[in-house]
């Protein structure tokens, strides 16, 4: 143990060849990440994969509606999870909603990271007052639950845009409540990170040389903050796919014309004790799947970045 | 974050078995202190508490627990005396009504002959939708404080049945509190005080109103009639999800809820204490297209309106496979229809009701024929909690109209704002919409008069031809059904102007909806065909 801890702390970069070790050495890691993966190829490609495209009106059969997954008695071969009310494949319901689900969860983390990371390394570096006003913003904002502040952001574009554009701007507001609701932590972590490296000497030496502050900033500390940043983005993703997922099933996020997982676990609640359980259980378990894999790599991610583990 | 979930999930199933510890609880005593208070719940909430602001069946049965007219329908939809005692047809185009005597508003004031005629010059205001039956009054005239003599535009056999929901307001209250004209359902003004208060002659007043939360009713101290039922006290929820309605139900949370959506029928059979009420209900599902405009409003076909073309409306009835609606939609429970009115209409002529085939390779020929090879893109008004399953239905119609090329951006709203956008009072702002029509007189004349004839603002004609659709000839018909006397000749009319619609394809029949309502055992009700729920009929009986 010893020893290994010693080979690892002389480690620099994030990524290299020692991490990938221990990577293929967590079972549990590898697994969440295969299946991350393969939501994400599927989404990515859901036109190729998906059996039947869920959003061709014209190919949608009513008459093939609410039939069962395949395995029981009633089932149809050309629907392995079955129908919903409208004669739609589940299946391709679901490939699609990921489709959705991930690109919100993926944009709004995006777009946390563009809001916090800046604000927290302005903070960490400049200090004094500029610190104080972010910090006290940011403390601000996590006294409030973030799916309250996606709520509210939510409702107030709700509110504010004509009703025509909704539907259009629905996957944007969603973006920006969920990503808007989330750079707290990033700012955190930045900033405290930050702290630290400023008063190192390569930082001290770039400012003596007369670097200005924001090429230090962004050419000296930034490399260095970003393994907590990526840990965090991971995490978060989850939370954001998770987030959307709320929103949506209050039925305050995507329109049901690109319904993304919790839209179809919204619409298959409808029919849940009314026997046709696959419209909605099957959704639910791929967010869930999608969920605890994401969940669990952040974790791993978060356990092998971390000084006081190795 | 993951045992974050792990957590919430623990917390949140410890919220519901405490919940549901604290409701059995509760509910055990309750049930017996107040035994006589009915708790009920509908898809949506009512309109308004102003009895003309929406022509619509639910808001105006509702209301009619509060506010009355001068006759009224009894639990078999026989017309009885309600405000009024008796009539009389004294000349073609005049009649005379003795009011009832000693009848007081719940603020007290007495009901008199000035509270009718207000109301029906209230009925005629600008944001009135009730001016369909006001229309039906050319002039009032009050002879002394009970009896007043009605003058009719033309001569009308049916001017009793036009009366039933025409609701009658005190005057005095209405000019008190500045609400001599009727609420808007457009909305935008500064508050009709008749919006959010009520006073009428009915069994119930209102004691409280959350729109959207909930509304309370307690019996009126001394209602002027005997009535059957025995609630004290009723409390109405609307709940927009089928499911959280079916199961507050179950739970016990509720004495009755409708609509039950028709796939959780055999669950409520099965489970205890609770069972299904249903039957067919007098009301029928049709879509609109709007045939009045020279350019629809909604579409991406400019300068012309394809809908003014025969053969592109017959292409839509002919897309639409109505059976596939009620087999997967409607699990079997409606019943497709040819005719705007269903079977329990007086006028009904079942050799008329079958419907266009389903035959979508004719219609892509005809919408080619027409010019639109390809169809062509159109929005669809819809609302998604007024009828039974209104949304799934406007989904399938969406995918079966893609099958012959028209692609259709589906608009579904709750139904406040839906009418808000549709009605006259917003100038019919549709292009293509879905629509369900009960017949407030049960009979024929109605529906051609309100959905048929040419739009007329002067005789409130064709209010709700929200597509304006005109054809002189049912026009002609609509105002000879009126005044015409002999039942044979009536009918024959009727049955020219149903068909000539049908020939033009006015509109698209769809299907009468069931019945569907959902009832806790000891709740004795009568359910109207008209799915209209009267308190007056409802007996708490443990």
């Amino acid at each position: 143990m010893a020893e290994a801890s010693t080979r690892r702390s002389r480690r620099r970069p994030v990524l290299d060849n020692e991490l990938l070790e221990d990577f293929l050495h967590a079972p549990v890691a590898v697994l969440a990440a295969v299946i991350t993966l393969g939501f994400f190829l599927a989404a990515l490609f859901a036109p190729w994969v998906a059996p039947h495209d869920p959003f061709d009106l014209a190919a949608v059969n009513l008459l093939d509606a609410l039939l069962p997954p395949a395995w029981l008695e009633g089932g149809d071969g050309r629907f392995p999870l079955g129908t919903d009310d409208q004669g739609r494949d589940v299946l391709s319901t679901i490939i699609y909603g990921a489709r959705i689900s991930l690109g919100v969860g993926v944009a709004s983390v995006l777009l946390a990271i563009a809001i916090g990371v800046p604000l927290g390394l302005v903070a960490g570096y400049a200090g004094g007052r500029v610190d104080a006003v972010i910090m006290r913003i940011a403390d601000v904002q996590l006294s409030f639950p973030a799916i309250l502040i996606a709520l509210l952001i939510d409702g107030v574009a709700r509110g504010l845009l004509p009703r025509e554009l909704h539907d259009e701007l629905a996957i944007y507001v969603l973006i920006f409540a969920i990503g808007v609701s989330g750079w707290v932590q990033y700012a955190r972590t930045v900033r405290g990170s930050t702290l630290v490296e400023r008063r190192k000497e390569y930082v001290q030496a770039a400012r003596l040389i007369g670097v200005s502050a924001p090429a230090i900033m962004l050419r000296h500390i930034l490399p260095n903050v970003l393994g907590p940043v990526l840990v965090i983005a991971t995490i978060h993703l989850a939370l954001a796919i998770i987030t959307e997922a709320t929103l949506s099933f209050l039925g305050v996020g995507v329109p049901p014309t690109q319904p993304s997982l919790g839209t179809l676990i919204r619409i298959g609640n409808d029919y849940l004790f009314s026997g046709e359980w696959w419209i909605t259980i099957f959704p639910g378990a791929a967010l869930a799947i999608l969920v605890l894999a994401v969940n669990l790599l952040g974790d791993w991610l978060r356990d092998a970045l971390n000084p006081r583990l190795r | 974050m993951f045992t974050h979930i792990g957590n919430t999930r623990t917390r949140r199933r410890l919220a519901a078995t405490s919940a549901l510890i604290a409701a059995l609880a509760v509910a055990v005593p309750a049930s017996q202190a107040d035994a006589q208070t009915f708790r009920w719940a509908f898809q949506g909430d009512l309109q308004s508490l102003d009895p003309h602001a929406l022509n619509e069946t639910f808001t105006l049965g509702f209301l009619g627990n509060v506010y009355e007219g001068l006759t009224a329908y009894d639990k078999d939809l026989n017309l009885i005396p309600a405000l009024a005692e008796s009539w009389e047809n004294v000349g073609p185009t005049t009649w005379i009504f003795r009011l009832r005597k000693g009848v007081k508003f719940h603020n007290g004031n007495p009901f008199t002959a000035a509270d009718v005629v207000m109301s029906w010059k209230r009925s005629l205001s600008e944001g009135s939708d009730m001016k369909a039956y006001g229309r039906k009054i050319k002039d009032i005239r009050i002879i002394d404080d009970y009896t007043i003599e009605i003058e009719t535009p033309a001569p009308n056999p049916i001017l009793p049945r036009d009366l039933v929901f025409l609701y009658i307001m005190d005057a005095e209250w209405a000019e008190a509190n500045n609400t001599l004209e009727a609420t808007n359902v457009k909305g935008g003004e500064e508050g009709n005080y008749a919006n959010l208060n009520a006073n009428g002659t009915g069994p119930f007043m209102v004691v409280e109103r959350q729109p959207d939360v909930r509304t309370v009713l307690v019996r009126a101290p001394d209602y002027w009639r005997e009535i059957e039922g025995n609630v004290e006290r009723g409390v109405f929820t609307p709940i927009a999800q089928d499911a959280t309605r079916v199961a507050a139900l179950i739970s016990g949370e509720l004495d009755m809820a409708y609509p039950i959506p028709v796939q959780d029928w055999d669950r409520l059979e099965a489970a205890e204490g609770v069972r299904p009420l249903t039957g067919p209900e007098a009301r029928t599902i049709f879509l609109g297209m709007d045939q009045a405009r020279d350019e629809l409003l909604y579409s991406n076909v400019k300068g012309r309106n394809p809908f003014k073309d025969r053969r592109v409306r017959l292409a839509f009835a002919l897309a639409i496979d109505v059976e596939a609606i009620r087999d997967k939609i409607m699990r079997g429970a409606s019943v497709p229809a040819g005719l705007m009115v269903a079977p329990q209409i007086n006028g009904f002529n079942p050799e008329l009701n079958d419907r266009w085939p389903y035959d979508p390779e004719r219609a892509k020929a005809l919408l080619a024929e027409a010019g639109y090879p390809d169809g062509f893109e159109i929005t669809m008004d819809c609302p998604n909690n007024r009828y039974v399953n209104d949304e799934k239905i406007c989904q399938a119609v969406a995918a079966m109209l893609a099958k012959i090329g028209v692609k259709v951006d589906l608009l579904a709203q709750p139904k406040s704002k839906y009418f808000a956008k549709v009605l006259a009072q917003n100038d019919y702002d549709t292009s293509f919409y879905l629509l369900g029509w009960t017949p407030g007189t049960f009979d024929s004349h109605n529906p051609i008069f309100n959905l048929m004839m040419c739009r007329d603002k002067e005789t409130g004609a064709g209010l709700f031809n929200l597509g304006g659709y005109c054809n002189p000839r049912v026009d002609e018909l609509g105002r000879l059904i009126e005044s015409e006397t002999d039942p044979e000749k009536r009918q024959a009319m009727i049955d020219e102007a149903f068909r000539i619609h049908k020939e033009d394809v006015g509109h698209i029949p769809l299907h009468q909806q069931p019945l569907s309502w959902g009832v806790r055992d000891g709740i004795a009700l009568v359910q109207r065909p008209d799915n209209v729920l009267d308190l007056r009929y409802v007996r708490v009986l443990d």
